[in-house]
């Protein structure tokens, strides 16, 4: 219900009756959306509230980690849990390897993604309807069988336990590509003709003006990369063998695994393990939270 | 315009890249599994052909028996999502204050690893976790639950926990279809006396079948290829009793290099995935009025 639509109900007699007039109405407006309020207040407990005991847990130092009724504020926090979480692993190196995964993921997937996706968007040759189809076959290829046979292959590539062995299967993907085409197809074509009577060849027109003009799908795709990328965790855990180069996502588990009866350090390392992709995630929500066509405009 | 041959080379100079990458690790697995399914391979000696045997032996393993009803099983948590996920969007698509607080608390386990959302829910399911203490503060019951413990309820809870963690994804997907409605139809409702819920049933639903196809199927597939959660909560215990058909393939392929085993249970379900999608499109795709 819109203000508009209540508005003429109330008698503009004076100034101040209009006001309590204007008032009642809002106090209404939330009045009747309590039942609505209240609906997504319980869904949302049941979203955030495991995360809350777990950051509750994590900052606490004293009493039962199991106490009964489970506490809704840290009871004497501190930050000793997350310090002993360093002292426990190499979270140090969890991160780096992190890092390293993910940045090399979203480079490689902008770069080969809208390289491929230039001569579908704006080229004319033979082949291009059946590349382009066979691109988006891949999205309903049986992607279950590809986990193990790509296992089996980055073995004999001797890729095992390599971050290049990690990335190199994710790079080129069906989305990307299609993002970046559908980017690459609203450059208009007089840019494109005006540079070519300029000399300019295919590969400056790339660089020079499709690159920059696609800039805001470059930083959808980059974004949605990033966070698949280190949120990722079966395929590292496969492909990396020794603890030194795990990943956070995998390295959590190994801490939860090894040390499960630290309860608290446990909850600590899961908190350190998700807070930089949460922030990545509150400052691009509208990346996400958009659906499909939110990614590409 | 004619193709001159060094614009075409220019074109597949750009393309090869991404047309290697697609070659090596999306079209060579479907070939090659599919070849490794009729051999025995252990990654170390040549594969060597043995017809059908690995799907004899499949289909005399109880324990792969057992992981197909699981997967099957596994498919009540469609309905579920999908209904709460379109209530979610219905209840989130206004500009109420405050609602993008609400958008982004849906999101976040969407947003979280499934190694943390493993480790949160083995916290909650515990003997003296939340949610016991909870039931049992409630009196409902007065011994704690072994949710993954016990072998009759452990695969329930590891389900629920992949109904928490995709509700957001398709609240998403689900507000994205709410949004392309037009408010127009609403207000022509509206005036025509419609209440809200014969335009939930007579406007929104009708109008978001195309979504609901679309989620549906990839909840469906998403379903019976589960196991990412399998593999963080429980290892497919207690008793073997959460093993689902990609599990199996998991531990037989990665943990015990029996690839051969592995791939030809990848194989069935990949027919399966391929089955259940055929149908999705011949039965439910929208008729046009």
């Amino acid at each position: 219900m819109s203000q508009a639509q209540t508005m003429p109900a109330i008698a503009p007699s004076s100034a101040s009756a209009l006001q309590r007039g204007l008032r009642s109405a809002r106090l209404r407006r939330i009045v009747r959306r309590l039942p609505h309020y209240l609906l997504l207040s319980v869904l949302a407990i049941i979203t955030v509230y495991p995360f809350w005991w777990t950051l509750v847990t994590a900052l606490s130092t004293t009493g039962d980690v199991y106490s009964f009724p489970p506490p809704l504020w840290p009871q004497d926090p501190s930050l000793v849990n997350f310090i002993e979480v360093f002292d426990t692993i190499d979270l140090l190196a969890f991160y780096k390897n992190s890092l390293l995964i993910s940045g090399a993921t979203v480079v490689g997937t902008l770069v080969i993604c809208s390289l491929a996706a230039y001569p579908l968007a704006r080229m004319q040759f033979p082949g291009r309807k059946l590349v382009f189809g066979a691109i988006i076959a891949t999205m309903i290829l049986p992607a279950e069988i590809n986990f193990l046979v790509n296992f089996i292959t980055v073995s004999k590539l001797q890729l095992t336990d390599s971050v290049t062995g990690v990335v190199l299967p994710n790079l080129a993907g069906a989305v990307g590509i299609f993002l970046m085409k559908q980017a690459f197809e609203a450059v208009p074509q007089d840019l494109i003709d005006a540079a070519r009577v300029d000399g300019a060849n295919e590969w400056e027109i790339f660089w020079k003006i499709m690159l920059p003009l696609a800039k805001p799908a470059l930083g959808a795709l980059a974004i949605l990369t990033l966070v698949t990328a280190w949120n990722q965790y079966i395929w590292p855990s496969v492909v990396m063998t020794s603890p030194e180069n795990f990943p956070l996502s995998v390295g959590v588990q190994y801490l939860s695994g090894s040390f499960s009866f630290k309860t608290r350090v446990v909850a600590a390392g899961a908190v350190l393990t998700v807070i930089p992709i949460l922030i990545v995630f509150l400052f691009t929500q509208r990346y996400f939270l958009r659906g499909f066509d939110g990614a590409v405009k | 315009m004619a193709h001159s041959r060094k614009a075409t080379l220019t074109a597949y100079l750009f393309l090869t890249p991404a047309m290697v990458l697609l070659l090596a690790f999306a079209f060579w697995p479907v070939g090659f599994g599919s070849y490794i399914a009729f051999t025995q391979y252990n990654l170390i000696d040549a594969p060597v052909w043995v017809g059908l045997e690995n799907f004899r032996e499949l289909f005399d393993d109880e324990l792969f028996i057992g992981s197909l009803k699981n997967s099957a099983l596994y498919l009540i948590v469609v309905p579920v999502i999908q209904v709460l996920a379109i209530l979610l969007a219905v209840l989130v698509n206004n500009n109420l204050p405050g609602i993008k607080f609400f958008r982004a608390a849906y999101y976040l386990p969407v947003v979280t690893t499934v190694s943390v959302i493993g480790i949160i829910w083995n916290f909650m399911y515990n003997d003296d976790g939340a949610l016991n203490a909870i039931l049992r503060w409630l009196h409902l019951i007065n011994e704690p639950i072994g949710f993954l413990t016990d072998d009759r309820i452990a695969l329930f809870a590891v389900m629920f926990v992949t109904i928490w963690r995709g509700l957001g994804w398709y609240m998403v997907l689900y507000l994205a279809g709410l949004q392309a409605i037009s408010a127009d139809v609403y207000e022509a409702a509206t005036l025509d006396g419609a209440n809200a819920w014969q335009k939930f049933w007579r406007i929104t639903v009708p109008l978001l079948l195309p979504t609901i196809l679309l989620c549906s199927i990839m909840s469906m597939l998403a379903a019976v290829k589960a196991f990412e959660e399998v593999q963080i909560m429980t290892q497919g215990g207690p008793f073997q009793s959460t093993y689902t058909a990609l599990y199996y393939a998991y531990e037989f392929g990665i943990k015990s290099l029996n690839f051969g085993r592995a791939l030809a249970a990848s194989l069935v379900m990949s027919v399966v995935c391929m089955l259940l999608a055929w149908l999705n499109f011949r039965y439910l795709q929208p008729k046009n009025p």
